[in-house]
This record gives structure tokens, C-alpha cells and sequence, in this order.
């Protein structure tokens, strides 16, 4: 410590400043009070779901003792599962329609925001909203006329069917996101491209691309949550087992006649769950950076 | 390197509002030219028609000959430097500047010499790993300046690329501007709202207002022989003084009748030229810095006037004196030795050899 260092209780200059410091201290404790009960809302249930998957199924339906805790923790769901051919199968075709349906979303959106951030033609700005407003409509209404379309071109019953119609929810918010980080760029950065020699697609790959990268992995993880969680589409489009995916093949499948497999089933959910924790977990700092652009640049 | 030459050139956007209305300006090789106005007069918007950023109403653009009015940016062979740089932020310093060539396909080795040689021209040679970001304001205009360089462009724009640094640095990088022209002597032009800037860097200046063309012509002329009020009063800092005034004749002398019942006898070098307007009112000009305490020599055609300065600036090198007279505000320029007060009545001397009178009715100078 420095010689010059403030004494620790010595009247400093803002030794006025009491209620400057007691308002902070409210300010900081509504904050952890409301942290902690929003942290509670929503860990309680993957809580449940980890404890339960180390119960043994004798313990699930015993109904004795506390349920959130475990007696004797076991690992045989984990080991059921991950045996349990049938969840590879959900797994793969869960990973193919997400990166499918990922970069199938990337290319549009990439492509549709570049158009209706930076070349001005006739009713973009119509079309902008229109794209945003799609996104409104939820897919517990739009399933029904997909149904026809999919049913249509053959691909009921198909992870092929559910690859075409799970960019509905993904497309949407993906160009609107990138909208906004495209217009966040200065104008003169494509003009000095335009200048240089660029053409458009030389500017969107060379200039657009590589500095709206941060929004483009939001829009990414946006695409891959929304894919990997998505549950109304599967469910009415896919009805044999060797075409699910995760979301329902968990939860359909593992399931007995009347008996459920409760242990396996949670173990499956958190393992279905663990992909997008892990992206998140690393590439947090660039998904709210990619959200936050247009609010703060534009 | 080219000439460029407008022709009856027309911006007007929806609802028929016109940015520029017709100007025609003929740009010699070489040559660098500053358009210069207030905002909104149509100058970056002619220089965004030149770049062909911006689509023309009407009228012609043609760069060494060649008509360009519909040919795109990039085969215009031209560069341009931005206000806000307009580096891309991804690119180091040296892929900042090579990426215009990268796109024209040069041979690397050819790339490397040019961007090494502008780098050596605008003192930027180790900063060329750097990323944007990691730059002050003035280093990130060298490289803009480079990134134009490189190309070896018939012309170069400059779209008021001095405007986002500081004071002192833009004195300095209008030096460098300046110094760079000199070596490569490509075609300029370049837009400001400074006249500063205009005057030091221009071979030629352009004054626009309003979309038009108000007056062309070297700094000096500009400055002694303005055509119109808008360009004797934009073009000096600071502005030039305008008093109504009343010209008269009497026993063959013409005279002006200023407010306050001072009396200005008009130089006999400029009586034939002022005479049609005797009896007539008109807009007396003069120039701060012919407005003085100087003592009079014969040469100035001395007038003296008593004022009562309302304010004193000591600038070190001079002193400013502010007046009031009917509402119009006017300033002298003294010598920083004279003892001037505020609120003390001041003697001047108006230099009548520099007066301008200008046509209330036109704005044309007489």
C-alpha cells in the first residue's frame, strides 16, 4: 500500500456521502434479492432433473423421503441411456437438422439482411418489417399450414421435412438481428469498398461478413437453440422413432406402456440439454455483444 | 491522372428538392481544386457524383475524356478519403491499403512495393501491422490517404478528411496534404466547409451556395476580387465588415454615407467604376484587416472613422476590435501595441484601395 493511501475510516471527501452509500447498498441488495429468486425459478427445475436422473427407479416411485435429495445415487440411467441405441439415433438426427437448419438460416438471413440493410430498392423497408413480423406468428398456428406443404412435397415423417420447416422460427429473428448489426456499420465502409473495386458480393464477404462476426454468432446460437429445442414441429411432423430427435424422442420412446422411465428420461433431457449450455458457456460474451449492437452503435 | 469536367450537372432527390443545380466546372490535370460552402450547399454531394456514390439528376461527368456518368465506383479509377476514415476494422494497416489491388488482381510483389512506398511517403512504415483501432485519429487519416495512394488513381477525393482531428493536428495534416499533392501531383479535389483549408491547399477554389456555383478562382483572387457578397464574406477570418451606405456625388468625388454620419470618400481609382450607382444605395465591404490604426500612407487611400469597440480580443500577433453599428457587427484587426479599450471612442483608418461595394438589389459585387 501506498503511503498516500486514504486511512481506513479517516474522513475522506465523501465522508458527507452516507446516504450515497446506503442507496447503493439498497440498490445492490433488490438486485441479489431478485437474482436469487429468478435463480431459483429457473434452476430449480434442471435441478429436479439431475437429482432425479441418479435416482434409481425403486426410489422415483418410492414417494418417501424428500424429493430433492437422492439416497442411493446411481449412474445406471446414464448407462442406460447412452446404451440405448435408440438415443444415438435421436441424437445424430438431432445434431444433422440443427446444422442443416443452421447454416440453411445463416445463408438467408446473412444474405436477406445484407440486401435490406444496404441496397436500397423499392419497399425494403416493407419487407424488413414483414420479415420481423413473421416471427410473431407462433408455430402452434403455423404448423397446421406447414402441414399441408410438407405433407405436399412428401416429406412427412421426415428429419428432411422438419430441415425445411424449422427455419420459420430461425430466419425471422436471425435477419432481423443481423439487420441491425449491418446497419450498425458506417456507410463510408462500403463506399470505400465500392471504390476500391468491390463488388457486392466481395464487400458482404470480404467487409460485411468478417466485422458483423459478432452478430453473426448471436444470430448462430440464436438458430442453434432454437433448432435444437424445438419441440411443436417434430411433434407433429414425425412419427416414427428412427426420424426423431431429441425433444421428442425422449420423451416418447422412453416410455414403457404406462411405465416411465423417469431416471433415463431426465438423464436424457440433460444430456439433450448440454450442447447448447456448453456453446453458450462460450460464446456468451459475443451472443449479447451480437444483440446489443444496433442498440448501442445505431 | 485527369481532367474532370462537369457539365450542367443536377442532383434533385424526391419531392423535386435540388442539391445542386447545373454547375459546370472544368478541372485541369494536376490541378487541386476545393469546393467549399456551408453544409447543405450541394458540395459533398458534387463530390459524391464524381465518385459516383451519388446518381446524377443531369448533366455530364467525364474524367480524362471519358464520360463515367453510368459507370460504376470501381471503374471510375478513382480513390477516395472519407471524413471517418472508413478503414476496415478487421484488416491490418498494410491490408487496409493493399485491398483495393488485392481486388484488381495485382501481382504481390507489385502490391508489396506500393504499399511500402506510400507507407515511406505519409511516415506510416511501422504501423502497417497494426489494426485500425490501435491508431490515433491523425495516423488513421495517413492511412485512408494511403489506401488512395496505392491505387495510383487518375483522381483523387477528399471528402472533409480533416474534420474529426483536433485544431493542431489538422493544421499539420493539411501540411502533409499539401506535401503529398506536390509529390504525386494526381488530380484533387477536395471538399471542405473550412475556408482555411480551401485557401492553403487549393490551386483553385470553388465557392458553392445553395447548389450553385457562386464563384471559381485561385485563393488570392477569391480574397481580392470576390464576385458575389456570399463569397466575400465566407471566404476571410474574420468575415469581411458590410455597412449599408449611401453613395453620393458631389463636385465630382463620390462619397459614402455610412450610419452614424461617417462620411467615406470613395478613391479616385474607382469612381468610374462606382459612378452609375451615385444616389443609389448599396453595401459598403471592407476586410477587418484593411480596417486598422495603421498611420495612413498616401498609397491606402486613407478614410479615417471614429468607433467605440465593444469588445478587445488580444490575439498576441494582433488585436481584434468588435464594433457595433445599426445591429451589424464589425471588426478591425490593430496593431497588439495600440492601448485600444472597450467603451473607449477609437480612431481607424479604412484602407479605400481594398473597399468592395456591393448591388443590395443583385448581391453582385460592383
Amino acid at each position: 500500500m501506498s503511503a498516500t493511501a486514504a486511512e481506513p475510516g479517516a474522513p475522506g471527501i465523501y465522508h458527507k456521502a452516507g446516504s450515497l452509500s446506503r442507496e447503493r447498498r439498497w440498490a445492490l441488495w433488490t438486485a441479489y434479492a431478485s437474482l436469487t429468486v429468478a435463480a431459483i425459478i429457473f434452476l430449480a427445475p434442471p435441478f429436479y432433473m439431475l437429482i432425479t436422473s441418479f435416482k434409481t427407479s425403486a426410489e422415483v416411485a418410492g414417494m418417501t423421503g424428500n424429493p430433492w435429495l437422492v439416497r442411493d445415487p446411481t449412474l445406471e440411467n446414464y448407462w442406460a441411456i447412452l446404451a440405448n441405441p435408440m438415443f444415438a439415433r435421436f441424437m445424430l438426427n438431432s445434431i444433422i437438422i440443427t446444422a442443416c437448419v443452421v447454416a440453411l438460416t445463416m445463408v438467408i438471413s446473412i444474405l436477406a439482411a445484407f440486401a435490406l440493410a444496404r441496397m436500397r430498392f423499392f419497399g425494403s423497408q416493407v419487407l424488413a418489417t414483414g420479415v420481423f413480423l413473421t416471427y410473431l406468428v407462433p408455430d402452434t398456428l403455423l404448423f397446421i399450414p406447414l402441414y399441408q406443404i410438407v405433407g405436399g412435397l412428401g416429406l412427412l415423417n421426415s428429419i428432411w421435412g422438419l430441415i425445411l420447416v424449422y427455419p420459420t422460427l430461425t430466419v425471422p429473428f436471425c435477419t432481423w438481428i443481423m439487420i441491425g448489426y449491418f446497419a450498425s456499420i458506417p456507410k463510408e465502409l462500403d463506399e470505400a469498398a465500392l471504390i476500391d473495386g468491390a463488388t457486392w458480393p466481395q464487400m458482404l464477404l470480404k467487409i460485411f461478413i468478417p466485422v458483423a462476426l459478432p452478430g453473426i454468432i448471436a444470430a448462430t446460437i440464436f438458430a442453434f437453440t432454437v433448432s435444437w429445442a424445438a419441440f411443436v414441429y417434430p411433434t407433429a411432423f414425425v412419427t416414427t422413432p428412427d426420424q426423431m430427435p431429441l425433444t421428442i424422442g425422449v420423451v416418447s420412446q422412453l416410455v414403457r406402456a404406462d411405465t416411465f422411465a423417469w431416471g433415463q428420461i431426465m438423464a436424457g433431457a440433460l444430456m439433450a440439454a448440454l450442447p447448447p449450455v456448453i456453446i453458450y458457456a462460450f460464446l456468451m460474451d459475443y451472443y449479447i455483444a451480437g444483440l446489443t449492437a444496433g442498440a448501442t452503435k445505431g | 491522372m485527369a481532367e474532370v469536367s462537369l457539365r450542367k450537372i443536377i442532383k434533385a432527390y424526391e419531392g423535386g428538392v435540388q442539391a445542386v443545380k447545373g454547375i459546370d466546372l472544368e478541372i485541369d490535370d494536376h490541378e487541386f481544386v476545393v469546393l467549399v460552402g456551408p453544409s447543405g450547399c450541394g458540395k459533398s454531394t458534387t463530390l459524391r457524383m464524381i465518385a459516383g456514390l451519388e446518381e446524377i439528376t443531369g448533366g455530364d461527368i467525364a474524367i480524362g475524356g471519358t464520360i463515367v456518368n453510368d459507370i460504376p465506383p470501381r471503374d471510375r479509377d478513382i480513390a477516395m478519403v472519407f471524413q471517418n476514415y472508413a478503414l476496415y476494422p478487421h484488416m491490418s494497416v498494410y491490408e487496409n491499403m493493399a485491398f483495393g489491388l488485392t481486388l484488381r488482381k495485382f501481382p504481390k510483389a507489385e502490391i508489396d512495393k506500393r504499399v511500402k512506398n506510400a507507407a515511406e511517403i505519409l511516415d506510416i512504415t511501422p504501423l502497417l501491422e497494426r489494426k485500425p483501432k490501435a491508431l490515433s485519429g491523425g495516423q488513421r487519416q495517413r492511412v485512408a490517404m494511403g489506401r488512395a495512394i496505392v491505387r495510383n488513381p487518375k483522381v483523387f477525393l477528399f471528402d472533409e478528411p480533416l474534420s474529426n482531428l483536433d485544431a493542431k493536428l489538422r493544421v499539420q495534416m493539411r501540411t502533409e496534404i499539401k506535401k503529398v499533392h506536390q509529390r504525386v501531383k494526381t488530380t484533387t479535389i477536395y471538399v471542405t466547409h473550412d475556408q482555411v483549408e480551401a485557401m492553403t491547399l487549393a490551386d483553385r477554389v470553388v465557392v458553392m451556395n445553395h447548389g450553385i456555383i457562386e464563384q471559381v478562382g485561385p485563393p488570392q483572387e477569391l480574397y481580392h476580387s470576390p464576385a458575389t457578397k456570399f463569397v466575400a464574406g465566407f471566404i476571410g477570418s474574420p468575415a469581411m465588415n458590410f455597412f449599408p451606405a449611401r453613395l453620393e456625388e458631389a463636385s465630382g468625388a463620390l462619397r459614402l454615407h455610412l450610419p452614424q454620419d461617417i462620411v467615406l470618400e470613395v478613391p479616385e481609382a474607382r469612381a468610374a467604376r462606382y459612378r452609375s450607382y451615385a444616389g443609389k444605395q448599396v453595401l459598403f465591404g471592407i476586410r477587418p484587416e484593411h480596417l486598422t490604426d495603421d498611420k495612413p500612407t498616401d498609397k491606402t487611400n486613407p478614410a479615417p472613422l471614429t468607433l467605440t469597440p465593444e469588445v478587445i480580443e488580444p490575439m498576441g500577433m494582433e488585436t481584434l476590435a468588435h464594433f457595433k453599428i445599426d445591429g451589424a457587427e464589425i471588426s478591425a484587426r490593430l496593431d497588439p501595441e495600440t492601448p485600444a479599450r472597450a467603451g473607449e471612442p477609437l480612431r481607424l483608418i479604412a484602407h479605400m484601395d481594398q473597399m468592395h461595394l456591393i448591388d443590395p438589389t443583385t448581391d453582385k459585387v460592383i
